[in-house]
């Protein structure tokens, strides 16, 4: 016993809790930021809801000069713009996740991964640039024709297309959400076991049936959960959306149409804001935004750690 | 045995959609770069380095102000969260376990998780409101709170990676812990720790929403952080959609400049970056 308490050093224990007291500390500081960051919210915009209460979510006008509010409109817009962008994104990157791990060689398949990370890395306001010069004269002049002549008939796609809008949007919220899904797809799909792919090799399926069987199948609620996380991005993007979007609040049923996204208001607005009450009810749309982007993260984070803790290996 | 026809077809045909998903994913990066460059580098001179903005009108004039601003507050922004996000990591990496451990996990998650613009919000809340003007200062910590949950995570990943028995070995030489963690396990991933560091920067360098009502963005050259201040990414905004297609120009060469600077950041930080080489390194170490 005494041999052992003299090789022991001096007193490591008081700098190692010192050490660990100041790592604990910070740990703290960011919680407290965080907690710090909701009140502010929640104080910021009490006067906007003591005024509107939950009226505010379902009432369609929004007019600063006559102080009346209601986000109803741009509700709207996040929750169109970022479904449509969902479903243009969702079968493009779950087809390139499995592209990547089941068919690519290896090499290949990293420098293909390295460009759609890319994608992820090309900030906000340059897709914004681009879709206004260019996505929008596109949209208006050869997709918003080519959709009329085809899905006319739907009161979707009629009424006239000035290029931006709710379509513009959509498509590039699209763009930027397709890395996100593409890298928790190919998490997801590498967590599959081998031995399944081998038995229905095994068995005589073609890759196709393989990829059905033993892929797609058993990491079915891990593909919700990417598409889920994708669906959180697009909710929250502000700045390429608020340059293609129009910006209008109103509520329309072509795609066609200019509207306006909750993100893309405050965007616009903030600055200029004039009045305590519309500075507030801009502060209650960033605190809905924030309830609903956690929300969602939270289901696709529990979806897709699920997925990858519960079957691999 | 025999394959039946149809299901070859199908395999054929499903190989098909899934090459012509990875080219439709590529095209718009291609059109973007395309653009930059046909639009861009024809706008960009020596001038738009050296030069504030000359009003409407005039010929000439760049972004100096601009790129000098999102240095400044990157800087900040950076200097904050840096030392934060990675004490932060550590702490989850090496001690990880109990409720601070898990709110703090979640917390970074959370903090990954919410859209930019309420960041922005929230910094204007804190600082503009209660300093009754925007800033460069609000607008760099904005930043930082962009910055800090990257680094955290890439920090917990990377040191995760280091085997254990690299620690019992310092331990086992009666070092005590701090100083395991310390010079062993955080100066030996130096490296890698960069690149995570460098990606949270690059990803502050390209964001317009928390700048747009914290710094502000202003015409003229200011080393002054508490008052507005230009930055690359809310200039091109202010200039896309400005009617001028002498400042639609700029926006075109803003942006140019921009994207090299973030993908430059980008690639750099993925070829500094190599968790095998990490993992080979220490193996030989111990």
């Amino acid at each position: 016993m005494n041999i052992l308490k003299k090789l022991r050093p001096a007193s490591p224990s008081k700098q190692d809790k010192l050490a660990y007291i100041t790592l604990r500390f910070f740990s703290l500081i960011v919680i407290v930021l965080l907690i710090l960051m909701v009140g502010q919210l929640f104080y910021a915009s009490r006067e906007a809801f003591s005024e509107f209460g939950f009226k505010f979510i379902t009432d369609d006008f929004w007019n600063p000069i006559d102080d009346e509010f209601g986000a109803l409109p741009f509700i709207f817009g996040t929750v169109v713009t970022s479904l449509l962008a969902l479903l243009i994104a969702g079968p493009v990157s779950i087809s390139v996740a499995l592209f990547i791990t089941e068919y690519l060689p290896k090499g290949i398949s990293g420098i293909l991964g390295t460009f759609v990370e890319l994608i992820a890395a090309v900030p906000s306001i340059i897709f914004g640039l681009w879709g206004l010069y260019y996505l929008a004269p596109f949209v208006k002049e050869m997709l918003t024709p080519a959709l009329k002549a085809t899905l006319g008939f739907l009161p979707l796609f009629q009424g006239p297309s000035f290029g931006i809008g709710i379509l513009t949007a959509s498509i590039i919220l699209a763009i930027m959400i397709i890395p996100t899904i593409t890298s928790v797809a190919r998490e997801v799909f590498r967590s599959i076991n081998i031995l399944h792919k081998e038995a229905a090799l095994g068995l005589g399926a073609t890759k196709f049936e393989m990829i059905k069987i033993a892929v797609l199948r058993p990491s079915f609620s891990g593909i919700v959960g990417a598409l889920v996380l994708g669906l959180g991005r697009a909710l929250g993007e502000t700045m390429a959306v608020a340059m293609v979007i129009g910006n209008t609040p109103q509520i329309s049923k072509s795609i066609f149409a200019p509207a306006s996204t909750m993100a893309s208001v405050m965007a616009n607005e903030y600055a200029e804001a004039e009045s305590d009450l519309h500075l507030s009810a801009l502060c209650l749309v960033g605190l809905l935004l924030f309830v609903v982007t956690f929300v969602v993260n939270l289901v696709a984070r529990t979806i897709v750690w699920k997925q990858t803790k519960g079957v691999s290996k | 045995m025999k394959i039946s026809k149809s299901r070859i077809i199908k395999n054929q045909v499903f190989k098909g959609l899934l090459v012509l998903s990875a080219l439709l994913v590529i095209l718009p990066l291609i059109l973007v770069f395309i653009f930059l460059l046909q639009k861009g580098s024809t706008s960009i001179s020596l001038d738009f380095f050296l030069n504030d903005p000359k009003p409407v009108g005039e010929v000439g004039g760049g972004m100096r102000h601009a790129i000098l601003g999102t240095l400044i507050m990157v800087s900040i922004g950076s200097l904050i969260a840096v030392p934060v996000g990675t004490l932060c990591g550590v702490y989850l990496s090496e001690y990880g376990k109990g409720k601070i451990a898990t709110s703090l996990r979640f917390t970074i998650d959370l903090l990954t998780g919410v859209p930019s613009i309420v960041v922005g919000i929230f910094s204007y809340l804190i600082f503009v409101v209660s300093f009754k003007s925007f800033s460069a200062l609000a607008g760099a910590f904005a930043l930082s709170i962009i910055i800090l949950p990257i680094v955290t995570r890439t920090t917990e990943e990377i040191l995760k990676l280091i085997p254990r028995h690299v620690r019992e070995a310092g331990l086992a030489l009666g070092l005590p812990r701090w100083r395991v963690i310390y010079n062993i396990i955080l100066k030996g991933s130096r490296n890698s720790l960069m690149t995570g560091v460098i990606l949270a920067i690059s990803r502050a360098a390209g964001e317009t929403a928390p700048l747009l009502f914290t710094a502000f963005g202003s015409m003229y050259m200011s080393y002054n952080v508490a008052g507005p201040m230009a930055s690359l990414p809310v200039q091109i905004y202010n200039y896309a959609i400005s009617p001028y297609k002498e400042w639609q120009q700029q926006a075109w060469a803003g942006s140019f400049t921009l994207i090299i600077i973030v993908l430059g950041l980008n690639l750099s930080a993925k070829f500094l970056f190599n968790s095998k080489k990490l993992k080979k390194f220490f193996a030989r170490k111990s």
